[in-house]
């Protein structure tokens, strides 16, 4: 919404100054946003003529201007927009001027070769509006202001105020100044607007529908005959573009004018064009016709429009049509002012995806009492202008409006807020925000404002008094340090632990959107369902991400081609499995490329492989406390994996729940990406598959016991199946007997000349120790045959001799 | 001169001169050796008459102790020098670099999480998180935001399904939603999250981090508010003074609602917090509405309480300098280098949030 303190000054008598004004809107919930200078520089800013275009030599989208800035001077200007031709009346801005929109200053500069003396401005570059689709057109009614400055000499600020969707009565100047006023800041003026009274008849017959929804509820008009529309009075104009409306033609500017000042749109028909009446009615389904916009519009079945005989007018509420618009020529005006249903307007208005001024006021609540005032206003003004002659109001209704009433106890506002304000204050401020206040023993029995649809409880009471008196009345009570509950639960434990845990391998946290682009994500889906996003930002972020690989390789390659050539990153984050609350995992995904040592006088550089990452994940499970004997390898991966380079785990046999995935990236997968990297390895955690730990850190601490006997190691080399698994290995080594095997080391690993085809060799050392005895050599001598025997029978292998 | 004179004044001639470890072990032989000359003066003192017996052993001992000094300390020399002379032959460049280490990064806005969920922790609030992925009635309907609702059009949502049922959330509010269903009050959480709208430009990011503040007690009230974000904006900043600015403004699920701005001043193109005379907004806040305590089964005339919503990436931006907003999800590896925090730097209590 924005206003100046000029217009402000309309509605608000007051001696305080500009600063003040905005520190108190601020203070009162009507949020300063900004606030521009529309006076000074911009005086620059010309209405100008373009005689004569010419294509520029050197761009074929650019064009050569003359352009007649008044006093016989003409300037060539360079102009790229299409809607520059010959005759167009627009806004000229010289050599020194700032543009309002980007800030900078104008300059004399060749563009492609061609000298441009100034610019010819669109109404985005001048913030008069959001429209940048070319320069601006102004009506033919300027051609006498050429060489005038475009904008009047107003010393007042632009003040671009953000209000809040509860406050539609201060989408209306007047609205402000009652707020303002209420907070002591000045006093409201009463306008002490007068009534029309009119002997003329109002010849038009107007009808609301009876609808099983009826998105209108009344409708008010009036026929102002024989005017002549014509421009604005300088005042009008001014006052419009103040605030930065591009003026139109008084009929156009009037309508505007009383909707900005009192937050009462109002439409305006040629009523000649209106065959015999007006219906307002449902739309039916497939109806067309052609908004002000320009836009052709086709409706759906249910929508509150505005029609005649001949079919639909306007969009109740929303824009009115082309056929029935008013123009300069225009003799005789159907003024409607009605009240639509918030409900009704924003359902049209989303369906046809149209947003105006007007269904933006509506769709928050005009005061269903602003009916009259808005006619007797605006069609004062008509007649003032235009001349006329106005005829009786006419309001159909089909719900009369009833006014709210709240029971409201005063104690309320001390418990809520934690501060006191006398009861005669809290009635002064109600009253000035236009509540009708009774005393009833010790309640305030209140009649909330018809303009304020927010208000319906004794809550919202409280927020209007703590508001006027300011915020910063609340007292600070300071917290208490004291904790009942643990911050966080187990699981938030460890969520927290193996983050940490994962970056301090090396690697990088990163965070990335939860969705990604459907071909990447394709890649890593495996089985998983795709969930698609129905209104993404970009084709490129349509599903949500059924893996965090998709997202991390797309940014492990953008890396590598800034020149990075070892990386390692990881994510903890959300999967999505369902398009339901709940149906996603937390998953811990790492992603490391390229080579360890890489260009290192010292150690012998190599790829990063399946076993550096199947040591972080090991490492982080062990780290946070699962055990990693008990740990269950295979080798069954989903197919975005290298299907023999890679693992899956589980933290124990049972196998019920796989802990994590790790190994290369399927070669297809980076051929497809085109990524470029000597390896790329990966794993995934699955945090809900990890059991949390029902021990305390102190549990965990076992009975300290350990063996002082000597203990032996033996070397085993076995040629074994290559299918044979070392787990499998390990494990038949580790059952021969635990109480004396303490430990199994594969050392070496070895397949090619000597051995059997589809043999390896595999070299094992067990640690051997007692803890009841030193063992002798009879004692290891047994063991050993034992361990060989137990290996040579349970897995085929033999000794190598 | 006696014999034993004269083997030493031989023999300590004989050391003094320069010796490699052969010639001293040589030396060594024919003093002490079997039939070396001092063993043999050993040997000889049962032959030594009575009177001179006592005098003779206690000079040979006393030759023996000087020349076998002498021996053991040349020994020392030489094998210290040979040592020297080895570890002049091994010295390296020590400026060659260190064997090559790598450094992962915590992710500033985890690390911000972890620093709010520590201040917040000391004030008794627990930690309480909801999905992503949430239903139209937690996220918006319960909140006291119905449909059709122009506060609807401040969030720009993405929908799962056509009927506009899934969405992603718009702000962790729905975990406010979660948590009181679920459980009986008094409630003091904080849920943060990832939350989703769909715009984008320089200063909206698609996804971005929000953290949830929720206090509901008997007589908790706009004040318990003020002390407690007053408290948590002066830890988060680490600074003793900070100025705030509670001021009215609307969100459908709280009433009365505030938006909160704090002080600050631009000292040589950095953020001061806490100083000079600019407000900048952070967060929004407010008394929540009866309605939602309603649509939660809470009875609002027993209890009643605050909520707030606090933007973690704009927390992280002002606390640690960081201009962009979309560079957090950019995963430039530099960016991630240079503004990451070791993993070792967890936020705690005692330690502090910082170094």
């Amino acid at each position: 919404m924005k206003i100046t303190f000029d217009w402000l000054k309309d509605h608000l008598k007051t001696n305080l100054k500009e600063k003040n004004l905005l520190e108190q809107l601020t203070n009162i919930g009507l949020e300063v946003e900004s606030v521009e200078s529309l006076s000074g520089d911009n005086e620059l800013f010309k209405v100008a003529e373009i005689i004569k275009t010419e294509k520029h030599p050197n761009a074929d989208r650019l064009k050569v201007c003359d352009v007649n800035i008044g006093k016989k001077e003409i300037k060539k200007v360079v102009c790229g927009a299409e809607n520059a031709k010959e005759g167009l009346l627009t806004i000229y801005a010289p050599p020194g001027a700032i543009i309002p929109k980007t800030k900078t200053k104008l300059v004399v500069a060749k563009i492609r070769g061609v000298t441009s003396y100034g610019m010819l401005c669109s109404e985005s570059e001048l913030n008069l509006s959001d429209e940048s689709d070319g320069i601006t057109e102004l009506t033919k009614e300027f051609r006498k202001n050429i060489g005038k400055s475009y904008f009047s000499k107003s010393k007042s600020n632009l003040i671009d105020l953000s209000i809040t969707p509860n406050r539609p009565d201060c989408l209306g100047v007047r609205g402000i100044a009652r707020d303002l006023a209420a907070s002591g800041f000045g006093k409201l003026v009463d306008l002490g607007e007068k009534k029309i009274y009119s002997k003329n008849r109002h010849t038009l017959k107007i009808k609301i529908n009876k609808e099983r929804v009826q998105g209108c509820t009344a409708f008010g008009s009036c026929l102002i005959t024989n005017v002549k529309n014509s421009e604005s009075p300088k005042w009008l104009k001014d006052k419009l573009i103040s605030i930065g409306q591009k003026p139109i033609s008084a009929i156009v500017d009037i309508t505007n004018y009383v909707m900005l000042d009192i937050n009462r749109p109002l439409h305006a028909y040629d009523a000649d064009k209106i065959e015999k009446g007006i219906i307002v009615r449902n739309s039916k389904s497939g109806e067309e016709f052609t908004a002000l916009d320009n836009k052709n519009y086709k409706l759906e079945s249910g929508m509150c429009v505005i029609s005649d005989n001949k079919g639909v007018l306007g969009l109740g509420g929303i824009i009115g049509g082309t056929r029935s618009g008013t123009e300069f020529d225009t003799k005789n005006i159907l003024l409607e002012s009605a009240y639509f249903e918030p409900g009704s307007i924003r359902n049209t208005a989303k369906k046809l995806n149209l947003d105006t001024d007007a269904k933006f006021r509506f769709e928050r609540g005009i005061d269903p009492l602003s009916i009259e005032d808005g006619l007797n206003k605006a069609a004062k003004l008509i007649k003032e202008i235009c001349g006329g002659e106005i005829s009786k109001i006419d309001i159909q209704k089909i719900e009369t409006y009833k006014t709210k009433k709240i029971k409201f106890d005063p104690n309320i506002f001390e418990k809520i807020t934690g501060f006191k304000i006398s009861l005669k204050e809290m009635i002064k401020i109600l009253e000035n925000l236009g509540f009708e206040v009774k005393k009833d023993k010790k309640r305030l029995e209140l009649i909330v404002p018809s303009w304020r649809p927010d208000i319906s409880q004794e809550v919202d009471i409280v927020e209007e008094l703590v508001r006027i008196s300011g915020y910063e009345k609340i007292k600070y009570i300071e917290p208490i340090k004291q904790r009942k509950k643990s911050t966080l639960n187990k699981y938030q434990k460890l969520f927290h632990f193996l983050q940490r845990s994962v970056a301090s391998k090396g690697y990088l946290e990163a965070i990335t959107w939860s969705f990604t682009d459907k071909r990447y994500n394709d890649y890593f889906r495996d089985t998983k369902k795709e969930i698609k996003i129905i209104n993404p930002i970009s084709s490129e972020l349509g599903v949500l991400r059924n893996s965090i690989f998709s997202n991390l390789i797309l940014y492990i390659n953008k890396n590598l081609d800034r020149g990075f050539k070892d990386l390692s990153i990881f994510e903890i984050g959300p999967i999505f499995n369902g398009s339901n609350p709940g149906e996603q995992n937390t998953v811990i995904c790492g992603l490391s490329a390229g080579k360890k040592s890489r260009l290192s006088w010292i150690e012998k550089d190599r790829n990063v492989d399946v076993f550096d990452v199947k040591r972080d994940v090991v490492q982080t499970l062990v780290e946070a406390g699962y055990n990693s004997e008990n740990f269950f390898i295979d080798n069954e991966t989903p197919n975005y994996y290298h299907p023999g380079k890679s693992g899956r785990l589980f933290l124990n046999n049972k196998k019920n729940k796989i802990a994590a995935y790790f190994g290369e990236i399927h070669p297809n997968i980076l051929k497809q990406i085109d990524i470029k990297t000597e390896s790329l390895v990966g794993f995934e955690i699955f945090m809900e598959n990890l059991e949390l730990p029902k021990k305390t850190l102190k549990d965990l601490k076992e009975k300290f016991s350990f063996s002082d006997y000597q203990k032996s190691e033996r070397d085993f080399a076995f040629i074994i199946n290559k299918e044979v698994k070392a787990q499998d290995l390990i494990d038949t080594i580790s059952n021969v007997d635990e109480s004396l095997i303490k430990n199994i080391k594969v050392f070496d690993v070895y397949e090619g000349d000597n051995i059997p085809e589809n043999q390896k060799s595999i070299a094992i050392s067990v640690t051997i120790q007692s803890s009841e005895k030193t063992l002798n050599e009879n004692d290891l001598e047994k063991i050993n045959n034992l361990i060989i025997k137990t290996v040579e029978d349970k897995t085929g292998a033999k000794i190598r001799s | 001169m006696s014999d034993l004179k004269k083997i030493k004044d031989e023999f300590l001639s004989k050391l003094s001169g320069k010796l490699d470890i052969s010639e001293i072990n040589q030396i060594k032989s024919d003093l002490f050796g079997k039939s070396g000359l001092i063993s043999t003066q050993f040997k000889k003192i049962g032959t030594i008459a009575e009177s001179e017996r006592k005098k003779f052993a206690f000079d040979l001992n006393i030759i023996k102790d000087e020349l076998q000094d002498l021996i053991n300390s040349k020994t020392n020399e030489l094998k210290s020098a040979e040592i020297n002379e080895k570890l002049e032959k091994e010295k390296i460049d020590i400026t060659l670099p260190e064997r090559s280490f790598v450094r992962g990064k915590i992710h500033p806005v985890s690390q911000t999480i972890d620093e709010i969920s520590s201040i917040f922790s000391e004030i008794g609030f627990s930690v309480e998180e909801g999905p992503d992925v949430e239903n139209e009635y937690n996220n918006f309907t319960a909140l006291n935001t119905p449909e059709n609702h122009p506060a609807r059009d401040m969030h720009d949502t993405f929908y799962l399904d056509e009927k506009k049922q899934n969405l992603l959330r718009t702000h962790t509010s729905p975990v406010q939603i979660r948590t009181m269903i679920k459980n009986k009050p008094p409630f003091k959480i904080i849920a943060p999250g990832r939350t989703y709208r769909s715009d984008s430009d320089q200063t909206h990011a698609p996804m971005f981090h929000q953290v949830e503040g929720l206090h509901i007690d008997k007589d908790i009230n706009m004040g318990h508010l003020k002390g407690c974000l007053n408290y948590f904006i002066k830890e988060f900043f680490e600074v003793d003074k900070i100025k705030m600015r509670f001021r009215p403004s609307h969100f459908p699920f709280t009433e009365p609602s505030a938006e909160v701005d704090i002080g600050y001043e631009m000292k040589d193109g950095k953020i001061i917090i806490g100083e000079g005379n600019k407000w900048l907004e952070i967060l929004g806040c407010g008394m929540v509405h009866p309605n939602v305590l309603k649509n939660v089964k809470v009875d609002p005339s027993k209890f009643q309480g605050y909520a707030f919503g606090i933007g973690i990436d704009r927390l992280a931006m002002l606390k640690y300098g960081i201009n962009d907003l979309r560079a957090f999800f950019d995963c430039d590896y530099r960016w991630l280098n240079h503004f990451g925090f070791d993993p070792l730097d967890v936020p705690t209590n005692y330690r502090g949030l910082s170094r």
